[in-house]
């Protein structure tokens, strides 16, 4: 189910140096095209589909079309990532619509950092850097 | 044909970038972000410096790359033992017990973790209904660590809401790299869309690795890495077997498609041993979207049947007990590899095919439950896909398929070689050493160094220790990289010397660049050249000579010697036209150096099945020839070694010990 851009839609996320959809994609696959100011995806059988740049895209240009080598027309899915939820609208070839809000995150986003992450963890016990077990954590036994 | 060599003299020469570090961290999946949250602990108080490559951005690379619906690895309730004794049955009955205990002992903490940092994970209500992460919280339902109860789909599994997965984990390895960063006025330890592909060997000590050699997919420009100790985490191998999609559907992968095989090679091509090879995972998935199905059996309790609605892993039918007379106790045990065989059986005699009950297990819950409570149950359903498989969403609905009405078929994919998953094809490493029972040659020092010093290993790569996945890879990393920093610390006057000669490292890296600009205007298309092979059909060659001579889908996974030393044959002229892949930009580059990193590893396990003179995997592939499991005789590791100097493997077979009895 390729990822394609709508050329409407898409400003080639001008006000930065690469475009948000070039920057996520998993597998190098979405490319901006200098002189349309467009982006696109450079190799189609190679899209596993996995939503990232639609996810991921400011003006909401980028959807799916069904890999048309076993999939009819018609079906579309559509994602809305907010910071904490995601709205999935589904839409089948028969015109029925389904829509679900699913948690993603129950911390705000960009909240672990170098003074975040280690904070009220223990602190690493050199003596026991040869023994199983993680600097926070002893290994189970039974 | 003549051999091409880049002398620089037709493309650009990159500019090249050497970074020092001391613990070098390649991928940046599951594996490689708890590796990078473990090191940085251990490693900044005491000045060692940890980098991470990865070949895309973390925030969603690697296999959780989408999303998951849920966490297979969980301990929990249950014993430890227990989970070597499933992984085992689940695995034919050869797997390295030791890491498996190993992996068991750690990976809740992984999970604990990954709830602290905000996952949303389903608990189980005071009525036994489910909760989502939110509704959990906000009745006050107390996190996994403070003994709330998960919500189980199966003994180990547990669900969760797991859209944002990958960016929460990625999220804490990417802050542990700042605290280690900041602490050591380091300018950059965290490099995305570098692609590594070689390791390179120590100058003065000859089995140990010193750093790694990769390009950035963006600029021109080639980096060197040199370190002390490097994790390889660079996932295992897909689209190595042609797949059952022809077109476009070629990237529905059921793994990802950008795990390349680069862990395998990497490690391959500085004579790390390899363990189980021939081991490959052949999941039955909902057909074409391939979309999960553990859920839907464990959770849903939906069942699969043929096409005139028999069990088809009933222990009543002749298939059974045709195959346990071939396949004896393993069979007995029902695993995956088994039902898949007893699928393709019924397919072959004309009942398929095979459909998943969706519709009667969906009317079965709705019994028990009332309008708001189903509403609950239909989008539990539907976001099992849309968290890790949107596609099969997407499927259904070009399909009018809504699974409380209509079944759907489900089938055996193309074959796929990893290690973390049920499957457990991989490198041959050191154990933790202290679980009694383990042989004492099992244990080298640090636990998941392979057998180069230096070079450890981590989740998908790690061999004969299948059922991680995502938490256990996390868990495994995190277990490498602590030994990692212990051999750091161990050895405060090493410093690493790279054996290798940089420019002409540099040259071979560019080869694909340099062999495009040459012949480009030969003929008016680019495209079709007489002198040079372009990614995508070195890729289309690769598929079909393992789909066809190693056991893929157009011989229902049927392969015998013969089979295998005429493929081994066209893979070797593969392997020579290597030397003419042709890139025209970065791009086609990197896609150049990944499908040269399948090649290898098709080959190691081609030669694996070819030694290995049994069925072990029934359902996975079959030896024709030997279509039999022989635990006499091979209930035994196959390991092996390459040597790129001679581009030859040498193979042998390791005896199996049991550590937790039946």
């Amino acid at each position: 189910m390729p990822s394609f851009v709508i050329t409407e839609k898409c400003d080639g996320c001008k006000a930065q140096d690469k475009t948000a959809c070039q920057y996520i994609c998993p597998n190098d696959l979405m490319v901006l095209d200098r002189e349309k100011m467009k982006a696109y995806n450079q190799e189609v059988n190679q899209c596993w589909e996995c939503y990232n740049c639609v996810k991921i895209c400011p003006q909401q240009a980028i959807e799916v079309r069904g890999y048309q080598d076993f999939n009819p027309l018609g079906g579309n899915v559509i994602p809305m990532r907010g910071q904490d939820s995601i709205m999935w609208t589904i839409k089948f070839r028969n015109g029925t619509i389904k829509r679900f809000k699913f948690p993603i995150r129950t911390t705000p986003e960009g909240c672990w950092n170098a003074d975040t992450i280690y904070a009220g963890l223990s602190e690493p016990d050199y003596s026991k850097i040869r023994m199983h077990g993680y600097f926070n954590y002893e290994a189970r036994k039974e | 044909m003549e051999k091409e060599t880049c002398t620089f003299s037709y493309c650009q020469r990159p500019e090249v970038i050497e970074v020092e570090t001391d613990f070098l961290i390649i991928g940046g999946g599951m594996a490689a972000c708890g590796a990078a949250f473990e090191a940085c602990r251990w490693a900044t108080p005491k000045g060692i410096r940890v980098t991470m490559v990865d070949k895309a951005a973390t925030d969603r690379s690697g296999a959780v790359a989408m999303g998951l619906s849920a966490i297979n690895t969980y301990i929990g309730e249950n014993k430890v033992e227990d989970y070597v004794r499933y992984v085992r049955a689940d695995l034919m009955g050869i797997i390295r017990e030791d890491i498996v205990y190993d992996l068991g002992r750690h990976v809740d903490d992984s999970v604990h973790m990954f709830e602290e940092w905000g996952l949303p994970i389903w608990k189980k209500g005071a009525d036994g209904w489910s909760r989502d992460g939110f509704q959990a919280r906000d009745e006050g339902i107390p996190s996994l660590k403070d003994g709330g109860t998960p919500c189980r789909s199966g003994k180990w599994q547990i669900m969760i809401n797991g859209e944002s997965y990958k960016v929460i984990v990625a999220e804490a390895a990417k802050a542990a790299l700042e605290y280690n960063r900041k602490a050591l006025n380091i300018p950059q330890n965290h490099f995305e869309r570098v692609f590594i592909v070689k390791l390179i060997k120590d100058a003065k000590e000859p089995n140990r690795v010193a750093g790694a050699i990769g390009f950035s997919v963006r600029e021109n420009k080639v980096y060197i890495f040199k370190a002390k100790a490097i994790l390889n985490a660079a996932g295992g191998a897909v689209n190595v077997f042609r797949p059952r999609s022809t077109r476009e559907g070629m990237g529905r992968a059921w793994y990802p498609v950008w795990n390349s095989g680069s862990g395998y090679y990497l490690g391959m091509c500085v004579g790390a041993e390899m363990t189980m090879m021939e081991n490959r995972f052949v999941p039955a998935r909902f057909k074409d979207g391939y979309g999960p199905v553990g859920a839907w059996f464990l959770f849903f309790k939906a069942k699969a049947t043929n096409a005139v609605g028999e069990d088809y892993c009933s222990k009543d039918t002749p298939e059974f007990k045709e195959a346990v007379s071939k396949y004896g106790k393993w069979a007995d045990a029902l695993g995956t590899a088994i039902r898949n065989h007893l699928s393709l059986e019924h397919m072959k005699k004309g009942r398929g095919p095979i459909y998943m009950h969706t519709n009667i297990a969906m009317q079965e819950l709705a019994k028990q439950m009332d309008a708001k409570r189903l509403k609950h149950l239909e989008a539990e359903a539907w976001e099992d896909f849309l968290d890790m498989c949107i596609g099969q969403a997407g499927l259904w609905a070009s399909n009018n398929i809504e699974p409380d009405k209509t079944p759907s078929e489900i089938m055996p994919t193309e074959p796929y070689l990893l290690g973390s998953h049920a499957g457990c094809a991989g490198f041959w490493v050191s154990g933790p050493g202290d679980i009694p029972g383990t042989p004492s040659e099992w244990f080298w020092g640090y636990n998941r160094m392979s057998t180069v010093k230096g070079l450890f290993m981590a989740g998908d790569i790690v061999g004969a220790s299948g059922h991680k996945f995502s938490s256990g890879s996390h868990a495994e990393g995190r277990i490498a990289a602590k030994a990692a920093i212990a051999l750091i610390l161990d050895e405060p006057g090493y410093t690493p010397t790279l054996a290798e000669d940089i420019n002409a490292l540099v040259a071979e890296i560019y080869q694909p660049y340099e062999v495009y600009e040459k012949y480009k205007t030969y003929s008016t298309d680019p495209k079709i050249n007489p002198y040079y092979i372009k990614p995508d059909l070195y890729q289309a060659r690769l598929q079909k000579i393992a789909d066809e001579y190693f056991g893929g889908i157009s011989t229902w996974y049927m392969t015998s010697a013969t089979m295998i030393q005429e493929g081994l044959k066209k893979l070797q002229l593969l392997k020579e036209d290597a030397n003419r892949l042709a890139a025209a930009n970065l791009h086609e580059l990197l896609r150049c150096w990944e499908n040269y990193h399948r090649a290898l590893s098709v080959e190691a396990h081609a030669r694996h099945i070819l030694f290995r003179e049994e069925s072990r995997y029934p359902g996975y592939y079959y030896r024709g020839d030997f279509d039999f499991v022989d635990d006499n005789n091979w209930r035994a590791f196959v390991n092996s070694i390459y040597d790129p100097a001679t581009d030859t493997f040498t193979l042998k077979k390791v005896p199996y010990v049991q550590i937790i009895p039946d």
